[in-house]
């Protein structure tokens, strides 16, 4: 949920983006990283664990902890707490550790 | 395939408090510096510290982080001695003192002749059950999107700790608009200052002394936190369960020193839990048992921000000094910084942190 009063700050926000997230469109905005625009949304299961299938969110949004990885645009293991909306992002969560490497590719 | 290394005077990793402030201080004296920093953004975690510091005004005491992360910020940035690269990763530290950069999927290398470690810490999880739950966040993950991005991460949330940090936190997301269920803290007393925690009680929020939290509840994300109380040997007492309707558990636990780099450099490390975890032993101008390679701040040993931003200056007037720039008035400056902290530790606040220090204070 965005907060739109506050007594000491003052949130000036970007131009709005279209993203998806699993297929779904989103808006968020330019500036914040995708984990703000999808807390914006509600949404705070990012992934699955990949040996108990457990799900995960975000722990310490500053990219210490690995717990917040997803798929974004195509690429693994994504530390969306960290990397910055962009206009078209797709999101996706993640199940397992992605591949990384594909031989002969 | 060819690879660029650029020899490099000083260089910062990390510009937090500390790193911005060994920073301006090495290139004040006259040194050339690189600042490295992995966020898109300086100012490290002050960016989100909307809360007036404490301390004399020397110590920079009523002023909010974030006012003195943009006006720390932008000394850096104008300094023409500073070059100051955010985005940029270090992921190496070579036995050969080079470092491994990353900057927006470029790789760099820098061999400088000196390096300040100012990495920070990371957030301390707790064990209980369910504790990987989404909706269970350290505190600065929930200062960061409630105070840099201005969202808030549920509607109702049980605070872990009753620190500086936890009670300042629970404050915030008052003031954001949350509710705050409760406090719990395992100490038998509340760890914070006395106003911060004044201004949470009188809001109506319960400080629970005594307790912790026992497990999270929920399918997909925190529905439910119980907590229990703890006996004088900080065993649990059964039977003494309290529920929790929340959809947010916040994780006030304390701070570990990130020293993943040190550790490469070969920099001697000890375990002293006063300081948080593994920090490096290091001389009175932290230096550390590798020639050259200083530490501040966080990394250096879990503290607040004010004393970050000392060790930062201590560390870039000493690394500057070495290297010959800023002899006139050197021993001045350096005992004024030296008595800054010391004042900053001293009495009874500043015992955990004296007791840690003389652990790895050496030479």
């Amino acid at each position: 949920m965005r907060i739109e009063q506050h007594p000491v700050l003052e949130f000036r926000r970007g131009k709005k983006i279209k993203f998806t997230f699993d297929g779904k469109e989103y808006v968020g905005y330019e500036g914040e990283t995708i984990a703000a625009a999808l807390h914006a949304a509600g949404i705070r299961v990012m992934r699955e664990s990949p040996v108990l299938h457990r799900p995960r969110g975000l722990f310490c949004a500053i990219g210490n902890c690995s717990s917040c990885l997803m798929t974004v645009n195509g690429e693994p293991n994504v530390r969306i707490c960290v990397e910055k909306l962009r206009p078209g992002m797709v999101v996706e969560s993640q199940k397992g550790k992605g591949v990384v490497y594909a031989a002969g590719n | 395939m060819q690879q660029e290394i650029s020899f490099v005077e000083i260089a910062v990793i990390g510009g937090g408090p500390a790193g911005l402030c060994a920073a301006l201080e090495a290139a004040n004296a006259g040194a050339r510096v690189i600042l490295l920093d992995r966020q898109d953004r300086l100012g490290g975690q002050l960016i989100k510290q909307t809360h007036r510091f404490f301390g004399s005004r020397s110590h920079r005491a009523s002023e909010r982080g974030i006012n003195i992360a943009a006006e720390l910020t932008g000394q850096v940035i104008s300094h023409p001695l500073i070059e100051a690269l955010t985005g940029a990763t270090v992921f190496g530290f070579y036995e050969d003192g080079v470092l491994g950069v990353e900057q927006e999927g470029r790789v760099f290398y820098l061999k400088p002749s000196r390096v300040i470690v100012a990495t920070g810490a990371s957030e301390k999880n707790l064990a209980f059950p369910n504790n990987d739950l989404p909706g269970i966040y350290g505190a600065g993950a929930v200062q960061t999107l409630v105070n840099v991005y201005g969202i808030l991460p549920g509607k109702r949330v049980l605070m872990v700790g009753a620190g500086n940090i936890g009670v300042i936190v629970s404050y915030q997301l008052l003031q954001a608009g949350m509710e705050v269920a409760a406090i719990v803290e395992a100490a038998p007393r509340i760890g914070a200052y006395w106003v911060h925690a004044a201004k949470v009680r009188r809001a109506g929020v319960p400080i629970y002394t005594s307790h912790t939290i026992k497990r999270a509840y929920g399918e997909q994300e925190v529905e439910e936190a119980v907590i229990w109380q703890l006996d004088e040997q900080g065993q649990p007492v059964p039977g003494t369960e309290k529920d929790f309707a929340v959809d947010t558990i916040c994780l006030s636990v304390g701070l570990s020193p990130l020293v993943e780099l040190l550790a490469q450099a070969g920099c001697r490390l000890a375990y002293v839990p006063q300081l948080g975890g593994h920090v490096p032993l290091r001389d009175a101008n932290l230096q550390t048992t590798v020639p050259g390679v200083y530490v501040a701040g966080d990394a250096a040993g879990v503290e607040e921000a004010s004393a970050a931003m000392m060790e930062g200056a201590l560390a870039g007037l000493h690394a500057a000094y070495s290297l010959g720039y800023g002899r006139a008035g050197y021993e001045d400056r350096r005992r004024e910084l030296q008595h800054q902290l010391d004042s900053l530790r001293s009495g009874p606040v500043g015992e955990k942190i004296r007791t840690g220090l003389a652990r790895v204070l050496a030479g």
